[in-house]
């Protein structure tokens, strides 16, 4: 840590102006490869630790055996077969999809104009910050406590039934706010938009302002702007953002279970309840694809957006 | 867009942005006026009648859950991820700055750490320490449960940051005479203090909060989101929301303390600079 990277461009600039010292050159240069090892070490210490191996390891019990009490060093595939020859594997697999559909749509529209009207509508930095705090803050409290907020709201008895009864809209209260699918789409959209907030806001702000008013010199309408301009720069925003929102939604169980009220099923739950009954390496194999369709599809998003320029 | 005369698009799109933030805080809000509710009352509205009850019965022994332990808990549990978190991220974000060999490998697992779902974290790790043997605990796996959704986070803000720090003010301390280790404490230290407080905010509440993860790894004894979920199952009475309360302003307390920090260390800055 004592080297920082003050000798590291030092370093640099003694290596284009003194070719002529190559030994000492070297010399440095293995010093400063040793420091940033020393400096990078700790976090692949806790990434190997709690990511890597704990991965390892739910791809090493995925052939593993088990029975009710307990699980079994063993090579066997039936965890695999059994969950991909299984019918209401897909149909989980399709229910899940489409949540991560809706929710991707919905967060996309929600948080693509949230992030345009802060970043081209607001004029004062100061202001802009303040109202972005506002959209983060919720991110930073507790998901579950969010949820069940919406109890009070979506219930037979709540918010939403007892003022359309009294204003003599329905005439008994709506099932389907609450524990309903409808329900698992409306969390996740309030749980999520700010991660596609974030960093639309982020590219949208990076925008060189000069771009749209030459566009708009050139006798580009709003609308064209917004498509020709605005929308082909913000594509990395848009994939970071998709990224998060589909990674979640794909994975989520807590969500699905309190607000679909055990009505729906998705493949986190799944896991979640075969966990839960100790099937460990049954839930393992469903891991190991979830893994593999998620990276599919993160992959799949990496190659429309390049995103690494972005970093 | 910068005319001077707001536009139409501007009063749709500032309707849009307060319907949002009515989305954002209305649900929290009427678990907040609800947790006044009165010792006869329910779930929903309407209020009956306005009383602290709920939060008395919250620090009294309950039947049900364990609030002052899981709180106390999942407090340590934060402080230990924040300090840990700032100074893996402040390393690596100065490591990253250089590239080494492995360096773009180091950095795809960081970024993978947040996109592999968090369940499979949470079993990978429960599984992990029962293969090995040894027995899960929150200060042990649920700590590197939570770093591995905490440190992301902060390696992706000291990247950005270091992005954009220009070393010539390394060089010019080094011009005048400091050594590498007093560039490090006077000059690159101070410059960066408000984005490593925003890297333990965001250490301190992702951990405080953490749930998915943390539910295969925490062991024994709970963190207070699971004990809050393990509360949603089988309390029905309003102390659920004092709870939320209570937490909830938890957090806008730190959030408000860590964000008061950011700002008094960047004035003190200008008026030095």
């Amino acid at each position: 840590m004592t080297a920082t990277a003050a000798d590291i461009s030092a370093d640099a600039k003694n290596e284009s102006d003194k070719p002529a010292r190559p030994r000492r050159s070297v010399w440095r240069r293995t010093n400063h490869m040793l420091v940033s090892y020393l400096q990078a070490m700790p976090l692949a210490l806790v990434l190997g630790l709690f990511l890597l191996l704990p991965i390892l390891t739910i791809v090493m019990v995925s052939f593993w055996d088990y029975d009710s009490v307990r699980i079994y060093p063993d090579f066997v595939t039936f965890n695999y077969t059994e969950t991909l020859g299984s019918w209401v594997t897909w149909k989980i697999y399709l229910n899940t999809f489409k949540f991560t559909l809706i929710v991707w749509l919905l967060t996309l529209f929600i948080g693509f104009w949230v992030a345009y009207f802060l970043a081209f509508h607001i004029r004062s930095t100061t202001m802009q910050m303040v109202l972005f705090l506002v959209c983060t803050v919720p991110f930073l409290t507790s998901n579950i406590i969010r949820m069940i907020s919406w109890v009070p709201f979506l219930g037979r008895n709540g918010l939403i039934n007892s003022s359309l009864i009294e204003l003599g809209i329905v005439p008994k209260p709506l099932e389907f706010l609450l524990f309903s699918e409808f329900a698992v789409v409306l969390a996740m959209v309030h749980l999520y938009t700010l991660f596609m907030v974030t960093p639309i806001f982020n590219t949208l702000m990076r925008i060189d302002r000069s771009l749209i008013e030459a566009a708009r010199d050139a006798g580009a309408s709003g609308f064209q702007i917004l498509t020709n301009v605005i929308i082909p720069l913000a594509k990395p925003g848009i994939a970071i953002g998709s990224i998060f929102v589909v990674t979640l939604v794909m994975s989520d169980f807590i969500t699905v279970r309190f607000m679909s009220g055990g009505q729906s099923a998705s493949v986190g739950l799944m896991m979640a309840n075969q966990i839960s009954l100790l099937q460990y390496p049954a839930a393992a194999a469903n891991a190991v694809i979830l893994l593999i369709v998620v990276l599919l599809i993160v992959a799949a998003i990496l190659r429309v957006v390049d995103i690494r320029k972005e970093l | 867009m910068h005319t001077e005369k707001r536009s139409r698009e501007f009063y749709i799109l500032a309707f849009f942005f307060a319907l949002f933030v009515l989305f954002l805080y209305g649900p929290l809000s009427t678990i907040f006026i609800l947790s006044f509710q009165g010792p006869s009352g329910g779930l929903t509205f309407p209020m009956n009648g306005v009383s602290m009850h709920w939060f008395a019965n919250l620090f009294e022994q309950q039947a049900v859950g364990d609030f002052g332990g899981s709180f106390r808990r999942s407090m340590i549990l934060g402080l230990m991820t924040t300090a840990i978190t700032v100074v893996v991220s402040l390393l690596a974000g100065l490591a990253f700055r250089r590239r080494f060999r492995g360096s773009t490998f180091l950095f795809y697992l960081a970024i993978s750490s947040l996109v592999v779902p968090s369940i499979l974290i949470s079993l990978g790790i429960g599984l992990f320490f029962q293969v090995l043997g040894i027995r899960p605990a929150w200060w042990s796996s649920g700590l590197g449960a939570h770093l591995t959704w905490t440190l992301p986070f902060g390696v992706l803000i000291m990247f950005a940051v270091f992005n954009r720090f220009s070393p010539a003010y390394e060089e010019a301390a080094r011009d005048l005479g400091a050594n590498a280790w007093q560039t490090f404490r006077y000059v690159v230290l101070p410059m960066i203090a408000p984005s490593l407080i925003g890297v333990g905010l965001f250490g301190f509440t992702l951990s405080y909060d953490e749930f998915a993860r943390t539910l295969m790894a925490a062991g024994t004894f709970n963190t207070l989101p699971l004990e809050i979920y393990g509360m949603t199952t089988n309390v029905t009475t309003p102390v659920l929301y004092a709870l939320g309360t209570v937490t909830s302003v938890f957090s806008f307390l730190i959030i408000l303390v860590a964000l008061s920090a950011i700002i008094i260390v960047g004035r003190r800055r200008a008026r030095i600079g």
